[in-house]
């Protein structure tokens, strides 16, 4: 481990990440409205959004999945510092980190009929994030929202297995927007 | 302030509490168990609300706390200064100034707005629990969408007493899917759940945190013969006079006499200093705040 994995955290914990999950939980209660948050400086290619989601919703107890170009040493040590959550592969994995095709859609747990919460939530990193896009309709959404996202088929299958699925955040620089598996996307 | 972490609970809690939270926005009407901490109040007196405040709220946040709509009751009271104290936030008793608002019981009369959040402190999360006391029972009862139960339930209420006689924790239906407690609501607050701000449930004693995001469709569960009806006492406000608000009854003396007045007691204090008068009331002579 270098000394870089030992900075970019919260500066102050209590605080910023009460202020970051006001976004995130915003974010997921109003999907497909694009969102800033702040006070983590992860290292590359993790943006300041996906490295702030890891900073406020990830300890010891959620074990992470990293995509390939994601599983690399500083990033490793960036998050086992300030995090302590265990790497783990996507079968068990309660969180995810990655770009779109890098991510086995496919084999992320999606929950079970007695407990669908206990499936994976998706930090997607995006290279554009825009209302511009695909219609999304839903819970959290009063008539209907537009976003931009990688496709549709997958988030379609995603939303007729409700209440099973999977959440999604996408995350651009300090942006973030989530499609949780209530949304539909046409 | 600095005896506490911000907000009085660790961070590892608030974690685990603010995962359930999104989990419970992403499952509208599903109650996500959660590992409800001991907190400095009894069970019983809205210690999962507490606990769900604590993981939301933020510095620049001003918190309102009703007690059955009651800014002045003494839950609401040491509630509300718990967080003055632990997280150092400002807090009001008008509705419309508050960007969370903690609730037992009550959903205020004011239309809640996008940005706002509710809390409902809920004693029993599970509306089958009194139809099937086994958890693994009504858990694969929700997996399975098996709620023929609960219309049986409302059915007898129909033939026993010729109408649906549950008044308060009305049962819901949420984006068609999982049938939830709205928590002790009047059920003439059934028709407010379908709103612009974020509502988040915490049961601390059953361990549970569920939610309805905005603008979700929540639908009070009744028969085509026999329609949902919100209903409050038929009568206005002595104090002020509203007609369309929820009604608390008080018996004021040996004799039996009573008078009604609004249960949110927000409502009634901005309408009596609107001028409205009630039959009973006075014109009202405290400060124009």
């Amino acid at each position: 481990m270098n000394g870089l994995a030992l900075s970019g955290g919260f500066v102050d914990g209590p605080i910023q990440s009460a202020q970051a999950f006001r976004q995130i939980m915003t974010a997921m209660a109003r999907p497909g409205e694009i969102l800033d948050v702040s006070g983590a400086a992860p290292p590359a290619p993790l943006s300041i959004a996906a490295g702030t989601i890891l900073l406020t919703l990830c300890d010891p107890e959620t074990p992470l999945f990293l995509a390939p170009g994601f599983d690399i040493d500083p990033v490793r040590d960036w998050i086992t510092f300030h995090t302590g959550a265990p790497f783990v592969s996507a079968g068990d994995a309660q969180f995810a980190v990655g770009v779109w095709k890098d991510l086995p859609i496919a084999s992320f747990p999606i929950g079970t009929a007695e407990y669908p919460d206990r499936s994976t939530t998706l930090i997607v990193e995006v290279e554009d994030l825009c209302t511009q896009g695909f219609v999304l309709r839903g819970p959290g959404i009063k008539n209907s929202r537009t976003l931009s996202l990688p496709e549709t088929e997958v988030f379609a299958t995603n939303a007729q297995l409700f209440p099973l699925g999977l959440d999604f955040y996408f995350t651009h620089r300090s942006r973030l927007a989530a499609l949780p598996r209530t949304t539909k996307v046409s | 302030m600095s005896e506490y972490n911000f907000a009085y609970l660790d961070e590892q809690t608030k974690r685990m509490i603010r995962r359930a939270i999104l989990k419970g926005l992403a499952t509208p009407g599903y109650q996500v168990p959660f590992a409800s901490r001991e907190m400095p109040m009894p069970y019983g007196w809205g210690t999962g609300g507490v606990q769900v405040s604590a993981a939301i709220l933020t510095p620049a946040d001003t918190l309102k706390v009703i007690d059955q709509g009651a800014d002045d009751t003494t839950n609401a009271v040491s509630i509300r200064r718990f967080f003055e104290k632990t997280a150092a936030v400002s807090v009001t008793e008008a509705t419309g100034d508050a960007s969370v608002i903690q609730t037992r019981h009550r959903i205020p009369e004011e239309r809640l707005r996008e940005d706002q959040i509710i809390v409902y402190q809920v004693p029993i999360p599970e509306p089958l629990r009194f139809l099937e006391p086994s958890e693994v029972e009504t858990r694969k009862m929700h997996g399975l969408e098996e709620y023929g139960l609960m219309h049986v339930k409302l059915y007898e209420d129909i033939s026993q007493h010729g109408a649906i006689a549950t008044a308060y924790a009305y049962p819901v239906k949420v984006e068609g899917r999982y049938v939830m407690d709205p928590s002790p609501i009047p059920k003439f607050d059934n028709p407010k759940l379908e709103m612009a701000a974020i509502q988040l449930f915490g049961a601390g004693r059953e361990q549970r945190i569920y939610a309805i995001p905005p603008y979700t469709k929540v639908v009070s569960l009744d028969f085509e013969d026999h329609p949902f009806e919100p209903t409050k006492a038929d009568h206005a406000c002595d104090l002020c006079a509203a007609e369309n608000s929820y009604l608390d009854e008080l018996i004021t003396d040996d004799q039996g006499s009573r008078m009604f007045m609004c249960s949110d007691t927000d409502y009634c204090a901005s309408r009596r200093r609107q001028g409205h008068v009630g039959v009973k009331g006075t014109v009202f002579e405290g400060s124009a705040t």
